[in-house]
Parts: structure tokens; C-alpha cells; sequence
């Protein structure tokens, strides 16, 4: 592999990782979502490049995916809700800003150690890779943790996602990345599903939508 | 070997059919009787073929790279013709019993999957196989016991038996899994081939004697037995008593006999002391009890405490290569296994008999049935008569042969071993000796005397169906215990296939007298006996009926001058326990009583309480049971939390293996 195919790709996962500091710091809804949707474009031009210099042209599809299903649909869908909602004024987080970019840079520096000493027989690419895919996940992860609002942990759990695609398309042979892809993009849609359920559980009680209805005051 | 599979799937069938039939008033007879045909068949192919060389089959079943092995020897054969004829006798009583069932839907279906189960564990011959076929007999003989889950108490039985299964379950499956090695190959094949260092050998037959010692009934891991084996349906009861406990000790006898390879003598010492331990406490634990059906139970943990004692000897005689004394330990240990399976059937066929025809199974509530069931009261007698070890029953014989085997124990050369059996031949004698009294208070109580209550007054006789299974299982008992010599030779090929050594061939004995280890030495003829017992009683009944009057004279009872005595002034089945609970249960379970007396001038009766408490509950399980009950109460709010609490538990369990990872990694 040519060196500056491998400067590529790591630019590439870098930038992941610094996105998931930017997450971190992000405290607004609506920026975050915008985070989101750079995060999955940063990681829908990696894949695409691991296609084009592994010469596994099914990585493409993996890459459209990242770029169509969770860069613009899912951001575009969150935003609505948010603005439905009013919740894009809030400002939430459970852990000061500061402690949790700290916190960030230890889990960064562990995976690191931790990868880098575990792989020692991969290629210099997948060593890299696999080491900053760890950190996008603990970043997303401590994200999870963080947060309050359901939105920025559904969020907090799509970066892990893009983490762990990271990871599978990084590591050369890897058989089925694309439909672990596709399966989780489908996992996401059911949690955006299932934290939406939640919620109207903890408002009314119940997931029976004719909760709702009473609510509103409808009858039958 | 294909036709015994072909058999057993044949009771799966069976099992499926009542599926189909479970509406039709025709069920119960179809399902019983096929599963008589099917058991006949299956006891005489094992009656047949246990001389014969072991044959093997796999199927393409199970775990798709591993199969299903199942195997035909000796050992497989001998236990093969115990379940078997243990199921005929059970279906050819629930012929008749099977009427009186009000829920047979409940049994029906589980029924001929129980017998198939059980067929299924003795011809296993891989650990998967093994283990599936262990947990389906588990599965279904609980659901057999949750057959009148209406009645207080089943539920609690139901659920004891099922921890406790699981618990033997999870250590047989260790026990295979250390047997077995790391390789992954878990044909029985594989595990004879694979030596275990002398570490984990113990702890794999530690694993087996909890495995198999739980399903079996060892003290201290009874505690379902004497719950469980009452509440099913009798001839439930009778199977899960006098058939599952064998399978049970099949599974010990094969693992540590066949799949662990040469003993060790150290390996005896679990089976002998909890076998003396078991043999002692449970039936002393009768003798305590009160509930026929529960006095059974107890005494069947105390024949299998004797079934270990003597599996414990032939491990310790074949460790030291005494292989004629190993042998003799074996065979006694499988011809206790058959005659139990013998006598417990007809005993539990007796009690359901009573529990039919008076809808009580206290012994305190019955009394003087053999006036109104002479025949079944008949055969209880002989099946008490065998189990209390006493000639010319099957219950002596084998027993007999358990203590030449103690006899011969002076020769092993460990000390340890030359000290330990004889206290456990004390224990044994004084099991039996408990045991003979304990089914003279049961046969008493139950069927002599004077009736206690209107129930047992209204009880009428059993069917023919019921009448005929407890006759020939008595009858057997009899004969058995007159002609041992004939099993014992049957039984050869599996002592011999297991310990490489062999009794004196029993059929050239002239007079058909049986010698365990040399004629010089020690010899028993039943037919002798036998002929004396009837020649003797035959002519003091002559005697008296020539000499006395023949005529039979009803009078009033000696009263001692009290007059009006009621029936609650003769003896009940817990004033005949009170000297043995006086001397042995002050000990072993801190009984006590007390007297409460009215005072002077107040007409209240005087109460007698006692009070019984079980060490075993007391020092083993109330313990396990409250640290349970604790911890789930200290982790019971963790149920409640938050979303991000249960993501913060997983970040800080994946940082904290990380951290580990990378520090000591």
C-alpha cells in the first residue's frame, strides 16, 4: 500500500475521532445533529476510500449507506422531531463539559495503548484503524452516559455504530461487513423507534396509543 | 440395538398419539397399554442380549458434527430390563389406576415420554446425548409431578425438584466436560480414552456423585425426593421411586466405573460415606413420618444409600485388583438395583390402592384394611417382608451379598478402608434393622388393627388391573429371593464387563444354593430356606387348627378394665416410632417432646406435641436459601433504574476490563 493511501485513511478515522470531541463538547441539540451528520459523512468517505484502495467494490454500498441513510435521512428526522418537540432551546448536560473532554482524552490514550500493544501482528492500517474505531466507540459511549435527553443518546449511539463500521471495513478480510451495516442501520431506525415509544411511556404510562387519544380528548 | 431405538421412538409416539387422543374416554387404556407392549418388548431384548457383544449406532441427530451415539453392553442391558420391567408393571397397574385419574390429560402425554427418557440415558453413549436424554427425563417427570398441581404443597414440590434437577444437571455437565478434556469430543469412546490427572479426576467424580447423587437421593441432596416422589400420580410414583432412582445410579456406576478409567482407592470413599450416611438417616427419616406415600419415599433414599455402599466397595475392591470381590460388590449392587425396582413398585401400587379406596394417605387415618383388601394387603405384606431384608424374600438375597462384600473387605490393604467399612457395615445393619421396623409400623398402621376413620371403613378392593401388576411384581419378589442364583448369573457380563472379574458361575451349584466368593466360605440357598418357612408355618397352623378348636371366636377386646376405649387408644404409626425417636432422633434430629396437661379439674385432654427439626434443611439449604433471598433483595432496586444508570454500568464494565486489559495484559 502506497503511503499516501494509508495518510488517507488515517486522516480519515483521525477525523472521526476529533468529530467525537466535537460531539462531546456540543451541548445544543440541533449543532449536535449537524455533528452527527459530519460524522457519518467523515466515515462515508473513509469507507469509500478502503473500497477504492482494497479493491472491494461491495464497500461502496456500505459507503452510500453511511453517506444517504444516516448523514441526511436520520439527521433530517431528528431535527423534526427536535423542533416538534421544542427542544432545540435546551441546553443539557449530566457532567461538566471539561471533565468529560478529560475524561474523553484518558479513554483516547487507553485505547490507543490497548490497540496498539493487541494488534502488534496486523497491518499498520488495520492496527490504526481498529484503535481509533475503539475510541469512537468508548467516545460514544461516554457520550451515552453523559447525556440526559434521549435524542443525544440515540446520537451518542449512531457514533458508536460508525465506530464499529469503522473497525469492520478497516480490518482487511473482514467477511460481511456490508449486511452488519445494513443490519444496524436498521437496529438505529428501531431504537429512534423504540426511544419514541419510551417517551410516550414515561409521559402517559403506557405504549397503548390510545393513551394518546384520551389524552387529546377523542373519543370513539 | 436399532430395535431397542426403534422401541423407544415408538413411546415417543405413543407420546404424541395421546397428544391426538387426549379428548377420547379410550386414551388412558391405548397409551397404558402400548407402553406395556413397548416396555415388554424392550425387557426382554435387554433380558437377551446383556451376554452378547456391545453394539453401537449413530445417528445423524443432536449437534451436527458430533451425532447421536447410543451403545448396547451389559451395563445398558441390565438397567435397560430394570426400567423396562419397572414401566411394564407401572402400565399394567395404570391400566386399572389410570380410571380413577381426574386430570389425565396431565399424564398422559408425559407418561410414555418418561419411560422413552429414561430407555434414552442408559444406551446414550455421548455426553450430548446423555445430558439431552437426562434433562428430558428431568423435564417430564416433573411435569408428572405437577400433575395434581391443584393440591396444597405439589407446587412446592414441583419447584424444589426443579432446582434440584438443574443442580445435578449442571454438575454432571461439568463432570462430562472435565471428563472430556479440552479436545471436544464428547463420545463416551473419547472420554474412556482420555486419562484425567488425579486432581481433576476427583473433582469430576465429586461432580458425578453430586450429579448423579441428587437425582438418586443422596443425604444431603434429598430434599425433592421425599416432596416430589408423593405427589405424583402412584404409579408415577412407583417409576420415579423404584426406576429413576436406578438411572441415577447407572449414571454413577458408568462414570466412574467405565468413562473414568482405573480407580484410585480414594475414589470409593464419597459413594461408601454417603452411602452409610444416606442408608442411616433415610430411614430413620420413615420412621419419623407419618404420610405413606412420604415413608416410602425415605426408604427409598435409604435403598439407594445401600446401592452406593456396595458400588463404593467394588470401586475400592477394583482400585486394590481384587476383581472376584469387585465383582461380587457389583452384582450386588445391580441385583439390590432390580430387587428394589421389584418391591418399591408393588409397595407404591399398594399405596395408591389405598389412597383409591379411601382418599387418605395418612397412616394415623387408616388401619384394618386387610379385612376389606385382603389382596392387595397381601402383597404389600411380601413387599414389605422383601424390602425389610427378610428370607426367603429377594430383599435378603441381595442384601446378603452386600455384607459377603463387607466380610471380604479385610483384605484391602489401605487402613483408611479396613476401618471405614466395617463402621459402614454397622450402618447398613442398622438401616435394615430400621427398615424392617419401619414397614411393621407401615403394614401395621395401614392394615391392621382396628379402622380409624369412616373412610378407610368404606374402602373396597382394587381392580384387576391393579391387583394383577402387584402380584406378579410380589410374586417376583419370591421368586427372585428363592432362585437369586439364576439373576446373578444374568447379571455377570455386566459386573464382569465393568470391574474384569466375575462370581463363581451360580447355575453348577448343586442344590441351587448360591456362593459369593467360595463354598468353604459362605453359602445361602433360598429354595431351602423357603421350604423350611412354608414347612414350618404350614405345620404349626396344622397343629394348632388340629389340636385347638378350628373355629374362629370374635370377643370383645381386653380393655384393662378401662371400659369404652375408643380406636385412638390403640397404637398408631407415631407411638410405634416413639422408642426409635426417643434413642436416635434426640440425636440426629433434635426431637423433642412435650406434654401439655390441663389442670386439675379441667376435662381437656392431655396433649403430647414433638418436635422434629431436619439438620439437613436446618444447616444446608435454609442457609443457601436465605443468602438468596437476601441478595435478591439487596440487588432488587437495580431493577428500577434509569436508562443511562444501565449504560453507565456497561461503559464503567468495559473501561474497567480495558484498564485491566492494558495493565496486566
Amino acid at each position: 500500500m502506497s503511503p499516501l493511501a494509508f495518510d488517507i485513511a488515517h486522516m480519515f478515522a483521525g477525523g472521526l475521532v476529533l468529530v467525537s470531541f466535537m460531539m462531546l463538547y456540543q451541548d445544543r441539540l440541533l449543532p449536535l445533529i449537524n455533528v452527527l451528520s459530519l460524522h457519518s459523512l467523515l466515515l462515508a468517505l473513509s469507507v469509500a476510500w478502503q473500497a477504492n484502495v482494497q479493491d472491494k467494490p461491495d464497500l461502496y454500498v456500505t459507503a452510500v449507506i453511511a453517506l444517504g441513510f444516516k448523514s441526511i435521512i436520520i439527521p433530517m428526522a431528528l431535527r423534526r422531531m427536535v423542533v416538534r418537540m421544542e427542544l432545540h432551546r435546551e441546553i443539557e448536560v449530566a457532567v461538566g463539559t471539561g471533565m468529560t473532554m478529560l475524561l474523553g482524552v484518558g479513554l483516547v490514550a487507553l485505547s490507543m495503548d490497548l490497540m496498539l500493544r493487541v494488534t502488534a501482528g496486523a497491518s499498520a492500517l488495520a492496527r490504526e484503524d481498529v484503535a481509533l474505531a475503539l475510541s469512537v466507540v468508548l467516545l460514544g459511549l461516554l457520550m451515552m452516559v453523559t447525556r440526559r435527553n434521549a435524542v443525544s443518546q440515540v446520537i451518542g449511539f449512531m457514533s458508536i455504530e460508525n465506530g464499529l463500521i469503522l473497525a469492520g471495513t478497516g480490518a482487511r478480510g473482514m467477511p460481511l461487513v456490508v449486511e452488519i451495516s445494513v443490519a444496524f442501520s436498521i437496529l438505529i431506525a428501531f431504537i429512534v423507534i423504540g426511544i419514541f415509544l419510551f417517551r410516550i411511556r414515561e409521559r402517559f404510562d403506557t405504549v397503548d396509543l390510545h393513551a394518546l387519544d384520551r389524552f387529546r380528548g377523542e373519543r370513539r | 440395538m436399532p430395535t431397542v431405538l426403534a422401541c423407544i421412538a415408538g413411546l415417543f409416539g405413543v407420546s404424541a398419539l395421546s397428544l391426538i387422543l387426549i379428548r377420547q374416554r379410550a386414551a388412558a387404556p391405548i397409551v397404558y397399554g402400548a407402553c406395556l407392549a413397548i416396555s415388554l418388548a424392550l425387557c426382554a431384548i435387554a433380558v437377551l442380549s446383556i451376554g452378547q457383544a456391545p453394539s453401537q449406532t449413530v445417528l445423524p441427530l443432536g449437534l451436527p458434527w458430533l451425532g447421536a451415539h447410543f451403545r448396547l453392553d451389559p451395563l445398558a442391558c441390565a438397567f435397560l430390563a430394570i426400567i423396562n420391567f419397572g414401566g411394564a408393571s407401572a402400565s399394567l397397574y395404570a391400566l386399572g389406576y389410570g380410571r380413577h385419574e381426574a386430570e389425565p390429560r396431565r399424564v398422559l402425554p408425559f407418561y410414555p415420554a418418561f419411560l422413552a427418557a429414561m430407555n434414552l440415558v442408559v444406551v446414550a453413549a455421548d455426553a450430548y446425548s446423555f445430558l439431552f436424554a437426562w434433562e428430558l427425563m428431568s423435564l417430564a417427570s416433573w411435569a408428572l409431578v405437577m400433575a395434581h398441581h391443584r393440591q396444597a404443597k405439589t407446587a412446592y414440590a414441583g419447584f424444589v425438584y426443579l432446582i434440584m434437577a438443574s443442580l445435578g444437571t449442571f454438575a454432571l455437565l461439568f463432570a462430562f466436560g472435565l471428563l472430556a478434556g479440552a479436545h471436544g469430543d464428547y463420545t463416551f469412546e473419547a472420554i474412556r480414552a482420555h486419562h484425567l490427572a488425579p486432581g481433576l479426576a476427583g473433582l469430576a467424580l465429586v461432580l458425578a456423585v453430586v450429579g448423579a447423587g441428587s437425582k438418586a437421593g443422596l443425604v444431603p441432596l434429598h430434599v425433592w425426593l421425599p416432596l416430589a416422589h408423593p405427589a405424583a400420580p402412584s404409579h408415577v410414583s412407583a417409576l420415579m421411586s423404584g426406576v429413576m432412582t436406578k438411572v441415577a445410579i447407572y449414571a454413577f456406576i458408568r462414570i466412574a466405573f467405565d468413562l473414568m478409567g482405573t480407580p484410585a482407592w480414594w475414589w470409593s470413599l464419597p459413594a461408601l460415606l454417603l452411602g452409610g450416611v444416606t442408608a442411616a438417616i433415610g430411614v430413620l427419616y420413615a420412621l419419623m413420618e407419618t404420610d405413606l406415600k412420604r415413608v416410602l419415599a425415605y426408604s427409598t433414599i435409604e435403598n439407594v444409600g445401600i446401592i452406593f455402599i456396595a458400588a463404593g466397595l467394588a470401586l475400592a475392591f477394583k482400585a486394590s485388583g481384587y476383581a472376584g470381590a469387585a465383582a461380587l460388590a457389583l452384582t450386588a449392587a445391580l441385583f439390590h438395583g432390580l430387587n428394589h425396582m421389584l418391591f418399591k413398585s408393588t409397595l407404591f401400587f399398594g399405596a395408591g390402592t389405598v389412597i383409591v379406596a379411601t382418599g387418605k394417605q395418612d397412616m394415623e387415618q387408616l388401619g384394618g384394611l386387610i379385612h376389606r383388601m385382603p389382596v392387595s394387603s397381601a402383597a404389600f405384606l411380601a413387599a414389605s417382608m422383601a424390602i425389610s431384608a427378610l428370607p426367603p424374600f429377594n430383599g435378603f438375597a441381595s442384601e446378603w451379598l452386600i455384607f459377603q462384600s463387607i466380610l471380604v473387605s479385610p483384605q484391602l490393604p489401605q487402613m483408611g478402608l479396613k476401618l471405614l467399612v466395617p463402621a459402614i457395615g454397622v450402618l447398613l445393619a442398622l438401616a435394615a434393622a430400621f427398615a424392617a421396623a419401619c414397614f411393621v409400623r407401615a403394614f401395621g398402621t395401614t392394615y391392621l388393627g382396628r379402622v380409624r376413620t369412616d373412610a378407610a371403613a368404606k374402602a373396597i378392593e382394587a381392580d384387576r388391573w391393579s391387583l394383577a401388576a402387584m402380584l406378579i411384581c410380589a410374586a417376583l419378589c419370591l421368586a427372585v429371593g428363592v432362585l437369586p442364583g439364576i439373576v446373578i448369573d444374568w447379571l455377570q457380563p455386566a459386573a464382569t464387563a465393568l470391574v474384569a472379574g466375575h462370581m463363581p458361575p451360580q447355575a453348577s451349584i448343586p442344590w441351587l444354593s448360591i456362593v459369593p466368593v467360595s463354598a468353604s466360605r459362605s453359602s445361602y440357598n433360598g429354595l431351602l430356606l423357603f421350604g423350611f418357612v412354608v414347612a414350618s408355618a404350614s405345620l404349626a397352623a396344622m397343629t394348632v387348627h388340629r389340636f385347638a378348636s378350628r373355629t374362629v371366636r370374635r370377643a370383645p377386646f381386653w380393655d384393662c378394665g378401662y371400659p369404652g376405649l375408643g380406636v385412638v387408644a390403640q397404637y398408631s404409626a407415631t407411638s410405634l416410632a416413639q422408642p426409635i425417636r426417643r434413642v436416635f432422633a434426640t440425636v440426629a434430629f433434635a426431637a423433642q417432646e412435650q406434654v401439655e396437661m390441663p389442670p386439675p379439674g379441667d376435662k381437656r385432654p392431655a396433649v403430647l406435641r414433638r418436635f422434629l427439626r431436619d439438620p439437613v434443611w436446618d444447616f444446608m439449604y435454609a442457609p443457601i436459601a436465605s443468602a438468596v433471598g437476601t441478595s435478591a433483595t439487596l440487588l432488587n432496586h437495580i431493577q428500577f433504574l434509569t436508562i443511562r444508570r444501565y449504560l453507565s454500568f456497561v461503559f464503567v464494565a468495559l473501561v474497567f476490563l480495558l484498564v485491566f486489559l492494558a495493565l496486566w495484559g
